[in-house]
């Protein structure tokens, strides 16, 4: 038996078809991946995503840890609330994994990691910390829950959730901004009371939700961090507010039209961002920052050869996946890194690994045949349009 | 609890079997066999004229998820596939047992299909497998 969210049996109740992913027992779907798949795209969905690791960093030092700790620069983390995805690279800058981090007050950032590596995660984190002296405490969040609400129709619905006086400043978050949300008046004044006395890292164990304007589908919406006693009754209240209940294969195939990378398909530790698509997330300006992984970054941008990750769109008919080997006449050889059938275009879509040289046209070796295939700039869908052409 | 209908010969890999009255046979895959799988996007069938082997994969199926083969039950000539799944790959998920046929052959042996599981037989591999 695999380790369980606080909403599994609820998944289980509403009839999701369970599957082991990364050593936790998660709904893959509900009865049909394409119908939650469109119901993002079109109204609003509800995934749980509480198998992802919440990590709190608290302490005076967080922002300078975390500037040696991350590819991405913390520095342009200016205003509270304001989120970062970025690498967090080994020596070697290579993918240990991808994040997401939130500043929330100057001694209290949050991380949000990939289930699958958490252990490492943590205990690189860690140990980073000792190394660098740094005093503050790595609290793992397992008390908390968090639910993605997504899709054009996600944020009102949500917002409907959330008490009266908290539900302009949530809906007026910009993308890419959190705010914590009291979740009645008594507890707002508990929360302001305990930030004044005792600072802001007490104030966030507190039993506030925590509303984030981000997401991993290419639509709008939210994701909501809360207390784990408290996520059975979101998803229940949003279910019947209209939001459908969508498991992990509707995720991956949002993500994919999404053009956003999957760790452990599309990058890992073997992998430096360059190569995986990821050149966007590595700041590289202040050149004295020195982070964790940028020697072989530098060098490799410096190099300019090696690999890229592209869009591919197949002209047969087949479908893409991982690990399928992929023909580039006159250049070389790479490999489809995730391969779906999407939803939205009804047409296969993947990201490959390729070399650098590599132009318009390639080929996929899919069993034993070499089938067309068309390089195309990501996304392939944003906010409900197909942005390639078909 | 899946469709079993009482009149098809099984495999344990969740292949049926229908005799036709012209001597041949159409094969497709099972009710509980679409369900595992989820909503089909690609079916592949062979091309009318090919000898296949009993237990050769003779088709392909794939979900969103991912991609499975699909074996003969029985020796013998494919004399069509169902070109409809081309467009249509929802066909199997909607009537697995109709509509969403996959291939037609001519056996070679005619007594192979009487030594294929029958509906209680496949029913009794279900229920092992927990399914």
């Amino acid at each position: 038996m695999g380790r369980r969210t606080p909403l599994h049996d609820l998944h289980v109740a509403l009839g999701a078809r369970m599957v082991d992913f990364g050593g936790w027992d998660m709904p893959v779907h509900y009865g049909s991946q394409i119908e939650e798949h469109h119901a993002v795209r079109r109204g609003a969905g509800l995934f749980d995503v509480s198998h992802m690791c919440v990590v709190d960093l608290l302490g005076e030092g967080v922002r300078a840890f975390l500037r040696r700790l991350l590819a991405n620069d913390v520095a342009r983390l200016k205003m509270p609330g304001k989120a970062l995805y970025s690498c967090m690279l080994n020596e070697r800058g290579g993918v240990i994994d991808d994040l997401i981090v939130y500043f929330r007050a100057e001694d209290a950032f949050r991380l949000v990691v990939n289930a699958g590596t958490r252990d490492k995660d943590l205990a690189w984190i860690r140990g980073q910390a000792r190394a660098a002296g740094a005093r503050l405490e790595v609290l793992e969040r397992s008390d908390l829950a968090m639910i993605a609400v997504q899709g054009p129709k996600a944020r009102e619905l949500l917002a409907a959730q959330l008490p009266m006086a908290e539900r302009a400043a949530t809906l007026a978050l910009e993308p890419f901004f959190a705010r914590d949300v009291a979740r009645d008046p008594g507890g707002a004044a508990a929360l302001a009371g305990v930030g004044a006395d005792a600072g802001v890292a007490d104030a966030t164990r507190q039993d506030g939700w925590y509303v984030a304007r981000t997401g991993y589908t290419g639509e709008d919406g939210f994701e909501v961090i809360l207390p784990a006693g408290q996520a059975a009754g979101l998803w229940r209240a949003l279910n019947a507010a209209g939001a459908a209940s969508c498991g992990l294969g509707a995720r991956d195939t949002l993500r994919l039209e999404a053009g956003m990378n999957l760790y452990g398909n599309d990058m890992d530790e073997s992998r430096h961002p360059l190569e995986s698509g990821l050149a966007w997330t590595v700041a590289f300006d202040p050149p004295e920052r020195d982070f964790v992984g940028r020697a072989p970054l530098d060098a490799a941008r410096a190099a300019g050869a090696g690999a890229k990750l592209v869009g591919l769109l197949l002209e047969d008919r087949g479908v893409l996946r991982g690990h399928q080997r992929v023909v580039v006449p006159g250049v070389g050889e790479g490999e489809v890194t995730s391969g779906t059938f999407s939803p939205t275009l009804e047409r296969s879509i993947g990201f490959a690994r390729v070399p650098r040289a590599t132009g318009g046209e390639v080929q996929v070796d899919i069993r034993g045949k070499l089938l067309r295939a068309r390089v195309v700039k990501l996304p392939f869908v944003r906010q409900g349009r197909i942005l390639v052409d078909l | 609890m899946s469709n079993v209908p009482a009149d098809l010969r099984y495999t344990a890999s969740h292949e049926w079997v229908r005799s036709l009255p012209d001597g041949t046979v159409e094969i497709g895959i099972t009710d509980h066999a679409q369900h595992a799988l989820g909503d089909l996007v690609f079916v592949d069938v062979p091309e009318a004229g090919r000898q296949v082997k009993a237990g050769e994969a003779c088709a392909v199926v794939e979900s969103v998820k991912a991609a499975s083969d699909v074996y003969t039950p029985v020796a013998g000539t494919v004399t069509g596939g169902n070109a409809e799944l081309a467009s249509s790959p929802e066909l199997i998920n909607q009537d697995p047992y109709g509509k969403g046929w996959m291939v037609r052959l001519t056996p070679a042996d005619p007594a192979a299909i009487g030594a294929l599981l029958d509906a209680a037989a496949y029913q009794a591999t279900l229920a092992a497998s927990g399914g």
